[in-house]
């Protein structure tokens, strides 16, 4: 295999408690930690463990929105990543047209291998893989715990409701992957000085030629409905007792 | 006038509940028509189940050797051929309809939208964002054909008692053969599924290990409960990942959840936000869990959850 192609989005950091904004439009993100969507730095870490058992060549990062999104490329470019790709486009880019562009470059550059995150935990989606692998006509493989790649395959376990899943698929294809399939590791500063030197290049969705949506409107956000605040209980009595209140035993 | 095709969830013999909740979704849907397609290798008992449904108008299935597994490549160009005259094809929230729904949208060309928890009309919809700390009201474009995924816990089953008629179909879609099922490994068990049970008793990292969980088991056999368990529970190898409740795991409603020794991070909270009642044990009264909980202990677990399995004699 030559060539995997990882996709990091751009989201509100893992550790941030979201806020919606009052006005209803959506979540704040002023001043807001952004960081590399989770499940995409698992796909970027396994991309380059595949690359670094010498059984690919070259792995790519690509990133769809705003050009602030250059930070996050340079963190997958520091975590061993060979080269970037932006495409300026208007962060709420529809799902259709970001599979458009995953596979605007997946011709472009002769991928066999795309790596995405399962889901982004801005918009929980969980769509391109599935979408790319249909346009592309090539297998998809979502949820991944744990790849093996061989000679023009790979085989897949996938975290499903009824437990592990194995699946045997040709290459090209698109894997998503779940949290259980590795640990990504941390970005050392030489690293980070190294990846300043490495390779980003710049495109804009409007030259690709993709036209974009229909895309699903978003109307408004507004916050989740509230639970009633409950009781405590000082012991196992009262709460035996609560819960003969509420006729659950 | 809507018409809706949801596609059915089974293992080959038997149907999903999923299905009937995903039927309840489509019937909120003012003046709506709908069908349930079965893709199977043998359709026969599943697509008996599915004819059973309220407001199920007809019973769609597809027989071929190749169905046999759901195989998200083989089956999705066989819906979208028969999703034409469809105004809207549905399928459930669960990792069938997550891996499958998306591909069928592509094919048709249009944006899916994923888990809806409630419908104001045929176009407009709530879905959760941001692990359910946000919701946003989404509408598809008016005239285009809806794909999209229904959010399980959001709705209770539609009940049985109808006789759909069931009608055997023909496709011409490529079955391609660059996927293969090689297994599936489940953990046996005999006690109520855990998406589907009406009481689960969930054990989280401070059960500190595979052993102690027992004491899980013990309390939720008491209950006839459902088990499932924190990221950091799985993460730790003290159960199997299938029983992961939480924003990456199952997203579970049942009457009653007991959440023990799980801090409560906002990942597993949208798991559990539609339970009808929380209780949660836990050492640590600063924990986020008891911001949710109907009913709290601050309690060190180990001689709290055996006291309340003796309790419930």
């Amino acid at each position: 295999m030559e060539k995997i192609l990882v996709g990091l989005k751009r989201v509100v950091d893992y550790n941030v408690r979201v806020r919606v904004r009052n006005d209803g439009t959506g979540v704040e993100t002023d001043g807001v930690k952004m960081s590399i969507n989770p499940f995409d730095e698992i796909a970027l870490e396994e991309a380059l463990r595949i690359r670094d058992r010498g059984e690919a060549s070259e792995v790519i990062v690509l990133s769809i929105g705003s050009v602030d999104a250059q930070q996050q490329l340079r963190t997958g470019l520091a975590m061993g990543a060979d080269r970037a790709i932006l495409v300026e486009a208007d962060p709420g880019l529809d799902a259709l047209s970001i599979a458009r562009t995953f596979k605007t470059i997946v011709d472009r550059d002769g991928i066999d291998l795309v790596l995405l995150g399962k889901q982004a935990i801005d918009n929980d989606n969980s769509q391109t893989a599935q979408m790319l692998a249909a346009m592309w006509d090539r297998p998809q493989a979502t949820f991944a715990s744990q790849i093996a790649t061989e000679a023009g395959k790979a085989t897949v376990t996938r975290e499903v409701d009824a437990g592990l899943e194995t699946v045997e698929i040709d290459l090209p294809a698109v894997i998503s992957v779940d949290l259980r399939l590795n640990e990504p590791r941390y970005v050392k500063l030489p690293d980070i000085m190294k990846a300043k030197k490495k390779p980003l290049e710049q495109l804009a969705f409007a030259d690709l030629g993709i036209e974009a949506g229909p895309a699903i409107k978003v109307l408004a956000v507004e916050p989740p409905a509230e639970r009633a605040r409950g009781v405590m209980v000082n012991d196992v009595a009262g709460l035996v007792a609560a819960l003969k209140e509420k006729g659950l035993v | 006038m809507s018409k809706i095709l949801v596609i059915a969830e089974h293992d080959g013999s038997a149907l999903n509940s999923s299905t009937a909740k995903t039927v309840a979704c489509a019937a909120t849907i003012d003046g709506a028509t709908i069908d349930v397609l079965v893709l199977a290798s043998e359709a026969g008992s599943v697509a008996a189940e599915a004819a059973q449904i309220d407001s199920v108008a007809r019973v769609l299935t597809v027989e071929h050797a190749d169905n046999d597994k759901a195989i998200a490549a083989v089956l999705a160009p066989q819906i979208a051929e028969l999703a034409d005259g469809y105004t809207h094809v549905f399928g459930p929230s669960s990792t069938f309809g997550k891996d499958l729904m998306p591909r069928v949208a592509a094919l048709l060309g249009v944006n899916p939208v994923s888990d809806i928890m409630s419908v104001e009309n045929s176009h407009t919809f709530k879905r959760p964002i941001y692990a359910g700390n946000a919701v946003a009201r989404v509408e598809a474009p008016a005239g285009s054909q809806v794909v999209a995924t229904v959010r399980l816990a959001s709705f209770s089953a539609a009940p049985g008692g109808n006789t759909a008629e069931i009608v055997s179909t023909r496709v011409n879609a490529a079955r391609p053969s660059h996927t293969r099922f090689l297994k599936l490994q489940s953990a046996a068990s005999d006690r109520p599924d855990l998406q589907t049970a009406s009481r689960v008793v969930a054990g989280g990292r401070a059960l500190a290990s595979e052993e102690n969980f027992e004491m899980v088991y013990k309390l939720a056999d008491k209950l006839g409960a459902g088990v499932g368990a924190s990221r950091a529970a799985v993460d730790a190898g003290y159960v199997p990942n299938e029983l992961q409740v939480g924003q990456t795991g199952k997203i579970i409603a049942p009457d009653l959840y007991i959440a023990i020794g799980i801090s409560g991070a906002i990942q597993h909270l949208t798991g559990i936000k539609d339970a009808g009642t929380i209780v949660a044990i836990n050492k640590d009264e600063e924990a986020p869990i008891f911001e949710v909980a109907d009913i709290g202990l601050v309690a060190d677990l180990f001689s709290a959850v055996p006291e309340l399995t003796k309790a419930l004699d």
